[in-house]
């Protein structure tokens, strides 16, 4: 029988767990930073060319579409599924934002918020097939991936759709709205979803029932959640996010390029890996996936400006992303 | 469970009414008795390949044969295309045109071809065989060769060059890096090249590498682009680096090249003939059906334009939009 001195200790036993595991998650976060630095600070010291204002911008402007795209499948991975439909579901969504704005000569903003709604409802496929369906992650998004791909061909007549008469769209990317400072509206936009994912993943029911249909998704069923519904909800965000990258690299590009975005889909992930979240589902952060996305873009740029050899890009790329899962696995193992 | 039917349903629906109101129109006229000859390209990422496939369509009216035109996403998928290229074969047709995304990748279907007695047309990038009965392409090399004295000659034959290269593993994007680079080192020895950046002609991938390639190299002066997306990529990336005083070169056309160069963000590109590719095509099949001889090597020609003659009746004649 259970006395009140005997609840008190579990109650304290259960806080002193609680913090332990929120140290072990900030650790997580603190050497993904700290892996940041260090990358960052060798170039720094290797190159002359790569620490100023230009080139950081360089780096954070290229980390804009597959940070995006990095945000809204953090979600999905955190509940234990996988979306590999994003890369070509971006491409969908940018032509469909040249549909909107070029073809049907729709106002910009509607047109942006058809987009972004249109990767919203692709999303939306993808969690009935998830939830409903109950297809494995894997297979629903793959198929998904590929009908996206074909469809992006179809509806655009496999040509791209210029946006040259829509100044104000190419400047969303480009534009500089901070006056004088040169610094690209694109990076403000990531910065904007970033919070806005964040606020989602840490301090809403979404953000919790998704942390808790990964961590334990029969558990969850069983204390009254609707878990079909809120998977549902989860796959359509990660598809808003898509929407919203595929307007941002059609702005970039002044184009819809209908047969881009086959791999971005890894690269995101591999942000999101790198980041700290675990494939296995139940663990991961927005910060983390930020700054996964941010490890990749410094590698790429600074391994360009030292004119490393293409093909040892890619290897070095490869090896820090075993060590990212490695140390990932490492983690759970001592959990 | 009557959710996931529903569900179920209304998934397949969305996705057969889909492709039903769009997959209308896009099959080949066929009529009996017409030889078929199927066309497996590079891919479909750069209007390029739609140009060619314009020009082989127009011969293929002309000629009363009825063709397929087909290629991958994009053009690293190597193995995409030899698929292609085995279905193709598995439709017996009476000839194949073959663009090779891997010279040697496919050569086992190729000698599959022979065996079968489907005489094949190379077309763009050549295969390294003798199986092709012939093969219509740029002369790549000699089209590099000019874009190379072209640059030379806007910077003063001396000055630090880079080149974005689309890719390495087709014979288009080794002959364009390299008929680029022995030009400069045979006639502009005082050019500095930069070692070959690849960008998979991939315009973001191709402006990043281009901003990198700046930040790096304060003092560049020329970029040259070996492909429409790594030239378009090449444009972007120094509009957004904000360098000013860089001689850009590209290659092929595209909306976005053409307005590049007419404003004078790109000094000039060279153009291959994409619809004559396509039409040389067909034909040299249908006279390989017939079993007439031909030369082994077609070439179909490229040209240098640039603001001064972009808008003459030749050029109009072979850029694309």
């Amino acid at each position: 029988m259970t006395g009140p001195s005997l609840t008190k200790d579990t109650e304290q036993a259960g806080a002193a767990t609680a913090v332990t595991s929120t140290v072990r998650a900030r650790l997580q976060q603190f050497l993904a930073f700290g892996g940041l630095i260090v990358i960052f600070a060798f170039f720094s010291i290797v190159s002359e060319n790569f620490f100023n204002y230009g080139n950081i911008t360089n780096i954070l402007f290229s980390t804009v579409v597959i940070g995006l795209l990095a945000l809204g499948t953090t979600f999905v991975i955190i509940t234990g599924g996988i979306d590999l439909s994003i890369g070509t579901g971006m491409a969908l969504s940018a032509v469909m934002s040249g549909v909107f704005i070029v073809n049907l000569g729709v106002p910009l903003p509607f047109g942006v918020l058809g987009a972004i709604l249109f990767g919203g409802l692709i999303g939306l496929v993808n969690g009935l097939s998830v939830a409903v369906l109950k297809l494995p992650p894997f297979i629903a998004t793959l198929a998904m991936m590929l009908v996206a791909q074909g469809l992006a061909l179809v509806v655009s007549h496999s040509a791209p759709i210029y946006f040259s008469d829509s100044p104000a769209y190419i400047d969303l990317s480009i534009g500089s709205i901070i006056p004088g400072a040169n610094f690209p509206n694109a990076v403000l936009v990531f910065a904007l979803a970033a919070i806005i994912a964040g606020v989602l993943l840490n301090s809403t029911v979404l953000g919790r029932y998704t942390y808790s249909i990964g961590s334990n998704e029969e558990a969850t069923a069983l204390s009254g959640i609707d878990v079909r519904r809120w998977k549902i909800i989860i796959y359509t965000v990660a598809g808003l996010f898509t929407g919203l990258a595929g307007v941002m690299i059609s702005a970039r590009l002044g184009s819809a390029q209908p047969a881009t975005g086959m791999g971005y889909e890894l690269q995101a992930i591999a942000a999101v890996v790198i980041g700290g979240t675990s494939l296995a589902g139940g663990k991961g952060s927005i910060v983390g996936t930020v700054i996964g996305a941010l490890i990749i873009s410094v590698l790429n740029n600074g391994l360009q400006i030292m004119s490393i050899p293409q093909e040892w890009q890619n290897v070095i790329l490869g090896i820090v992303i075993l060590l990212a899962v490695y140390a990932d696995m490492a983690r759970k193992r001592a959990a | 469970m009557r959710t996931q039917r529903l569900a179920a349903a209304l998934v397949g629906a969305a996705l057969v009414l889909v492709t039903a109101a769009c997959g209308g129109g896009s099959s080949n006229n066929a009529a009996g008795g017409q030889p078929y000859i199927a066309i497996v390209s590079k891919g479909f990422q750069h209007q390029f390949w739609q140009a060619v496939k314009k020009g082989a369509e127009q011969e293929a009216a002309k000629q009363n044969v009825r063709i397929t035109f087909e290629g991958p996403a994009s053009e690293s998928e190597i193995e995409s295309q030899v698929t292609m290229l085995t279905n193709a074969l598995g439709r017996q047709p009476a000839a194949l045109g073959f663009a090779a995304l891997d010279s040697k990748a496919a050569a086992p279907l190729l000698q599959q071809a022979k065996s079968r007695n489907i005489p094949v047309v190379a077309f763009d990038s050549g295969v390294d065989s003798d199986l092709p009965v012939t093969t219509a392409a740029t002369d790549n090399k000699a089209a590099a060769a000019e874009a190379a004295k072209h640059m030379a000659q806007a910077i003063g034959n001396t000055g630090k060059v880079a080149l974005v290269v689309h890719d390495q593993t087709s014979k288009s994007g080794t002959d364009r890096r390299d008929g680029f680079i022995d030009w400069m080192k045979a006639n502009a020895p005082g050019v500095q090249l930069l070692e070959t950046q690849y960008g998979g002609g991939d315009q973001a991938k191709s402006a990043d590498i281009t901003k990198a390639i700046i930040a790096a190299n304060p003092d560049l002066k020329g970029i040259y682009g070996s492909n429409e997306g790594s030239a378009i990529g090449v444009v972007r990336g120094v509009a957004e680096s904000g360098k000013q005083g860089l001689t850009i070169i590209g290659f092929d056309s595209g909306k976005a090249q053409l307005d590049a160069i007419k404003s004078g963000a790109m000094l000039g590109a060279i153009t291959q003939n994409p619809i004559g590719i396509g039409e040389q095509t067909v034909a040299a099949a249908v006279k390989a059906i017939k079993g007439e001889a031909q030369p082994k090597v077609i070439d179909t020609g490229f040209f240098w334009y640039d603001k001064t003659n972009i808008d003459s009746p030749q050029i109009q004649a072979v850029v694309y939009q």
